[in-house]
Order: structure tokens, then C-alpha cells, then sequence
């Protein structure tokens, strides 16, 4: 779970921490990428692990498009930047919940039939939902390949020098519109990941987004913003966290440990683990 | 750098905000012409005198109990709105956990009332100061925390209030708790039909804060919150104690949006947590400020004059049947402020007004007309 919690996380840094721009639709890209993937295991009968690159491409295309349709233009604004960012972003999430109760009706759904649903592992007395553990490799991997992608390549440097300035940016020839829609194609990317692992083992309904988004929040703040290190530190602390606080509180108020852990992280930290922001 | 892009960063730092409110003190200085300023200052009151006086007559035309339950919801978010923009728009620091002052508010006043009679006027003062209190132990760790962190430490407070009063069952836990019905009073503020005397309340309450806010935009402390928004460390440094004033605006702030909670308990006469202390509550709180004008005298109450209306009659429209076209509408509406103006709809008049400012104008003061 932890592992998710820091994918999702990861998309929301990235966006974030990069671009400076808090998105408040993340819990909606979840939402629609776990439909996407119910929707194709519904229409084609194929595997939700198989959909996994279909959705997360279909993220990305999403994702440029929401920052082309929608953030471009809410980055221009001159007043109350801030603000903003956060009520565009905001008014888009509802709009998206609207438009999935409007298409899909406002009812549960799971995919009961996948490889590897109901499948268990037996790892020396430890048993492990296979699911769960798919979702815990594939996290691993892609946090390798965002780390491959922000570091070495030419797009992710491009990307963190046109948040440091991009008027200067524009002098050598980088469009930073064009840098921007493709982090948020690859921030969007990375929730269509968690939504496709996701899929297999939650319902999926209009407000599912809402319930992962605050989390999210809260675990790219508790790692710091801009750090996508500390995205994925912070994730498996507030996986571990929540697992405690479940048993140790009760299930309903297993949030309380997460919110907990973050109090006192900023407190001591203002700046999150690993912020530099 | 995020966390001083949060609340709205200025372009002018030392000179009053370049704002539709801002816009006018900013000429001011440059006439130092006092007679002016209290000239403006009648005529503030004198708009807000009239809208009073139109908005208490309007029941007398508007029979319809739906509409007047309307005319309630916009007065009193614009009344939560104006408490939250004390804090979050003149203070500059951007709460999204307002919620739980409301929901303390309305917890309050009810478990006083249904448990030891006592009247909600006395429980909604009672609440009141319990909010400001709460507000006032949370600022002291919360205030050395900067922008979005400041935030989500908010959202995380708010949450956990809301969690805790799920699963505290002497409060009614999820069930919530019912007020129980008795013959129609002003004095348990119970009318089991009449809208009449909640649409007066909320009135009166909205006319509050503004007054409030009115007093407090041109006194000292207005202008050490505002010169804390713009640049905390150039306050300080000219001697504004800087926490004493987001602990001064967070404490008023919180005091007047649990009045509005109590209000709410007795206006729908049953409250739970979801209702009174979720998320979108904050949200809801924070939106007609936001959308009317951040850190505007009018803006609060201008937004949710525009946001509150449309909310309801598109959910009675196209809400219900869950096909979720009213949060389609809701949702783009609020996009497209946003983008549009992102100065707030307040930015509207501010326009017309510079327009007209033109040079003579500017060179002789008296030819600027009323707009």
C-alpha cells in the first residue's frame, strides 16, 4: 500500500514540485484511469495487467491536455497565483467526478476475474495478496524509471530548469509550454499506473479519487515539495503508518496516524523529509 | 519560493496591494487628502446600508419558502466567507480547514442545547470563543509553517476533527445529532415553517462581519495583516509583530465562522460531521471569497451572491437524478471565474472605476464621480 500511496504521491510531486502548480484533480486522474482500465477489461475481456500500458498512455495524453486546455492558462494569471491554480484545479476535479456519475452512473464497480486476484503468496509464513504485491513491483519500477527520466535525459533536465526560470529557458529554444504539458502527461502517467494496479483490487465509483487525493496531499508534503525522493520516502512512511494506526487506533481513524506523523514531521522539519522548496 | 506564491503575491510590496480595494487606498496616498478617505468610508456604508434595507424588504416579495431558504445560504456563506477572508485574504494565510471552527460552532451550541437547555444564543457565543481558543492553539505551532504546508497543515486538522467527531459517539458519532422540535421561539431560534426570522438572522449576521471587516480594513491591524500578506519579513522589519497578527486574525476568523456553524444547527435543526466539518465545507467556506475578490471588502459577499444561487438552483434542476450534470455545472463555473478573473468578480467594478479615472480626473480629485 505504501508503495501505491508514493506513486500517487510521485505524480503529485512531480507536478508540483516541478511546475509549482498543486493539482487538486490528482484524486480524478485516479478515478479515470481506474476506469479506463475497468472499461477495457469490460469491453475487450482483456487483462487489467495487460491494460496497464494502454491506460497509462491514454493518462499521458490526458494529462498534456488538461495542462494545454486548462493550467496554461491559470499559470498566466497575475493576482493570486496561488489561489488560482488551486480553485481551477479544483473546479476541474468536480467536473471530471461529474462527467464519470454523468457516464458511468454512480455505481460500485470491481473487476472480479484477473490473473491475479484472489491469488495469495506464501512467503515463509507471511502471506501476500498477489495484487498488491504486482502493484508493489511495478511502483518499484516505474520510481526507477521517473528517477532514469528526471536525471539523465535531456527532458528532465529541461523540466527542472524551465520551473528555475523560464524566460531563460526560452533563450536556449526550450518551449516551456511544450516541457510543462509533457510533465503533466508524466505526472498524469504515473496516477494511470497506481489507477490500473488499483483497479484490480478496490471499487471503482465516481468518488473513489477523493479518499486517495488527501492522502496524496499530505504524503508529497510529509516528503516535501519538489523531492521526488521524498515522495516515495514519505509514501512508504505513510503506508507503514496507516497500517499501525489501524491496529493500534482502529480502521476508521486510521488516518489520524498519517495526520499525526505529518504534524510532527513539519513541525520539526517546515519543509517536509527531504523539501528544498 | 512556493510558499510565498500562495497568497497572492503583489507586485507592489511597500505600496498598498495594486487590487480593486487596494487600487483606491493607493490613490489616496497619493491625494493625502483625508476628506476623501471619509467621504469613502460613508459611501462604503452608505452601499452597504441600501443593500441591507433591499435584501430585508426582499421577503416581502419572495413568498416562495425554496427562494427564501436561497436568500439564507447566500447570506450566510457570504457571511463564512467574509470571517474566512479576514484570515485567509487579508492576512494573506490560506486556511482550507475553516470547517472545523464551523463544525465546533454547530457541535457547541446543539450539545448545549439538546443536553443542558441551554439557548443557542449563549451556545453560539459559547462556541464562538471554544473556536477562537481552538484557533488560537493551533496558530501558535501552525504560523511558523509557510504556505502550501500552512495549508494542508489546516486540511490535516480539519480532517482529524472530522474524524474524531465520526466515531465520538456521546456527540451523535456518524448518526449525527437531531435538535428536537419545539413551539416555534426566537429564543431557542426554532421555526418549524416561518423562514422569515433565519433569512433576518443571517442577515444581521452577514451585516456583522461586514461591519467588522470595515472597521478592521482601515485600523491598524488591517494594515499589519495586509503588510504581513505582502511580505512577512519586511513587516517584521518595519515592527509589525507579525505572529501576534495572524493570531489576532485567526482567532476573529474562527470566532465568526462558528457563530455561522451555530446558525446552521439550528437553521436545518440537525447536524453530523460530514455536514458540518467535511473538506467541502472548507472548501465552500473559502470559494466565494476567492472567486468574489481574496482580501476585498465586497468580494466575499459579491461571490457567494453569484456562487450560492446557482449552486442550488442547479442541483434542484439537474440535481437528484445523479447524473451528475449540476457538478458539471458547478465544476465549470468555477473554472471559468477563476481563469477569467482571477482578481475576483470584485475586479469587475475595479475596472470600470479606472476607467473612468482618467488624467483630469486623476489631477483634480472632486471630477472623480461616484462609480
Amino acid at each position: 500500500m505504501g508503495l501505491i500511496y508514493a506513486l500517487i504521491a510521485a505524480g503529485l510531486s512531480l507536478i508540483f514540485g516541478l511546475m509549482d502548480v498543486v493539482n487538486f484533480a490528482h484524486g480524478e486522474f485516479l478515478m479515470l484511469a481506474m476506469y479506463a482500465t475497468f472499461g477495457i477489461f469490460a469491453a475487450t475481456a482483456l487483462d487489467p495487467v495487460l491494460a496497464t500500458p494502454i491506460v497509462v498512455g491514454a493518462m499521458f495524453v490526458l494529462g498534456a491536455f488538461v495542462y494545454l486546455a486548462v493550467i496554461r492558462y491559470a499559470m498566466r494569471a497575475k493576482a493570486n497565483i496561488g489561489m488560482v491554480q488551486v480553485f481551477a484545479t479544483f473546479g476541474l476535479g468536480i467536473t471530471i467526478r461529474g462527467l464519470a456519475q454523468h457516464f458511468f452512473t454512480p455505481d460500485y464497480r470491481s473487476i472480479q476475474t484477473s490473473w491475479l486476484a484472489g491469488h495469495t503468496l506464501d512467503l515463509a509464513g507471511i502471506f501476500l495478496p498477489v495484487p498488491q504485491l504486482f502493484g508493489a513491483v511495478l511502483s518499484c519500477l516505474s520510481f526507477v524509471a521517473l528517477f532514469f527520466v528526471i536525471r539523465r535525459t535531456d527532458f528532465g533536465r529541461a523540466l527542472e530548469a524551465t520551473r528555475e526560470d523560464a524566460g531563460a529557458v526560452a533563450l536556449v529554444g526550450i518551449d516551456k509550454n511544450r516541457v510543462f504539458a509533457l510533465g503533466w502527461g508524466l505526472g498524469a502517467a504515473l496516477v494511470g499506473i497506481a489507477g490500473s494496479v488499483m483497479a484490480i483490487f478496490f471499487y471503482i465509483h465516481p468518488d473513489v479519487g477523493s479518499s486517495f487525493a488527501l492522502i496524496a496531499y499530505v504524503t508529497v508534503a510529509l516528503g516535501g515539495f519538489g523531492s521526488i525522493f521524498g515522495a516515495l520516502a514519505a509514501g512508504l512512511l505513510v503506508g507503514l503508518v496507516e497500517a499501525i494506526s489501524a491496529t493500534v487506533l482502529s480502521p476508521s481513524m486510521k488516518a489520524i496516524g498519517i495526520y499525526a506523523v505529518y504534524l510532527v514531521v513539519v513541525f520539526m522539519r517546515p519543509r517536509g523529509l527531504f523539501g528544498n522548496l | 519560493m512556493a510558499s510565498q506564491e500562495l497568497p497572492g503575491r503583489d507586485s507592489s510590496a511597500v505600496a498598498p496591494r495594486a487590487e480593486a480595494g487596494g487600487r483606491e487606498r493607493e490613490r489616496i496616498d497619493h491625494d493625502a487628502s483625508l476628506g476623501s478617505f471619509a467621504r469613502r468610508r460613508h459611501r462604503k456604508l452608505a452601499v452597504a446600508a441600501l443593500t441591507t434595507v433591499a435584501i430585508a424588504l426582499l421577503p416581502l416579495v419572495i413568498h416562495d419558502v425554496y427562494l427564501q431558504n436561497i436568500i439564507v445560504l447566500t447570506l450566510m456563506y457570504a457571511a463564512l466567507s467574509q470571517s474566512w477572508n479576514i484570515l485567509g485574504g487579508y492576512c494573506g494565510q490560506i486556511s482550507l480547514g475553516h470547517a472545523i471552527y464551523f463544525g465546533i460552532g454547530a457541535y457547541v451550541s446543539t450539545l448545549l442545547f439538546v443536553h443542558a437547555g441551554l439557548t443557542p444564543w449563549l451556545g453560539m457565543l459559547i462556541g464562538g470563543v471554544f473556536a477562537a481558543l481552538v484557533a488560537l492553539a493551533l496558530g501558535y505551532p501552525f504560523f511558523r509553517l509557510r504556505g502550501h504546508y500552512f495549508t494542508i497543515a489546516t486540511i490535516v486538522v480539519a480532517e482529524t476533527g472530522l474524524l474524531l467527531m465520526l466515531n465520538w459517539d456521546f456527540a451523535g458519532g456518524a448518526q449525527g445529532i437531531q435538535i428536537p422540535y419545539g413551539p416555534d421561539s426566537w429564543a431557542h431560534l426554532q421555526f418549524a415553517r416561518d423562514k422569515l426570522p433565519y433569512v433576518y438572522f443571517a442577515l444581521g449576521f452577514a451585516l456583522l462581519t461586514w461591519l467588522v471587516t470595515f472597521l478592521i480594513e482601515d485600523s491598524r491591524w488591517g494594515y499589519w495583516w495586509r503588510a504581513v500578506k505582502d511580505n512577512a519579513e519586511a513587516a517584521e522589519s518595519l515592527g509589525v509583530v507579525v505572529f501576534r497578527s495572524k493570531m489576532a486574525a485567526a482567532a476573529l476568523s474562527a470566532f465568526f465562522t462558528a457563530i455561522g456553524g451555530s446558525f446552521y444547527a439550528a437553521f436545518v435543526s440537525y447536524i453530523d460531521p460530514d455536514s458540518v466539518m467535511g473538506f467541502q465545507l472548507s472548501l465552500l467556506i473559502a470559494l466565494p471569497a476567492v472567486l468574489g475578490g481574496i482580501g476585498t471588502l465586497w468580494g466575499p459577499a459579491l461571490g457567494a451572491l453569484v456562487l450560492i444561487p446557482l449552486t442550488e438552483l442547479t442541483r434542484s434542476y439537474f440535481g437528484g437524478s445523479g447524473n451528475g450534470l449540476d457538478l458539471i455545472i458547478y465544476g465549470v463555473l468555477i473554472m471559468v471565474i477563476a481563469l477569467a478573473r482571477p482578481e475576483g468578480l470584485t475586479s469587475l467594478f475595479g475596472r470600470t472605476r479606472k476607467a473612468r479615472a482618467t488624467p483630469q480626473a486623476r489631477a483634480n480629485p472632486e471630477a472623480r464621480a461616484n462609480p
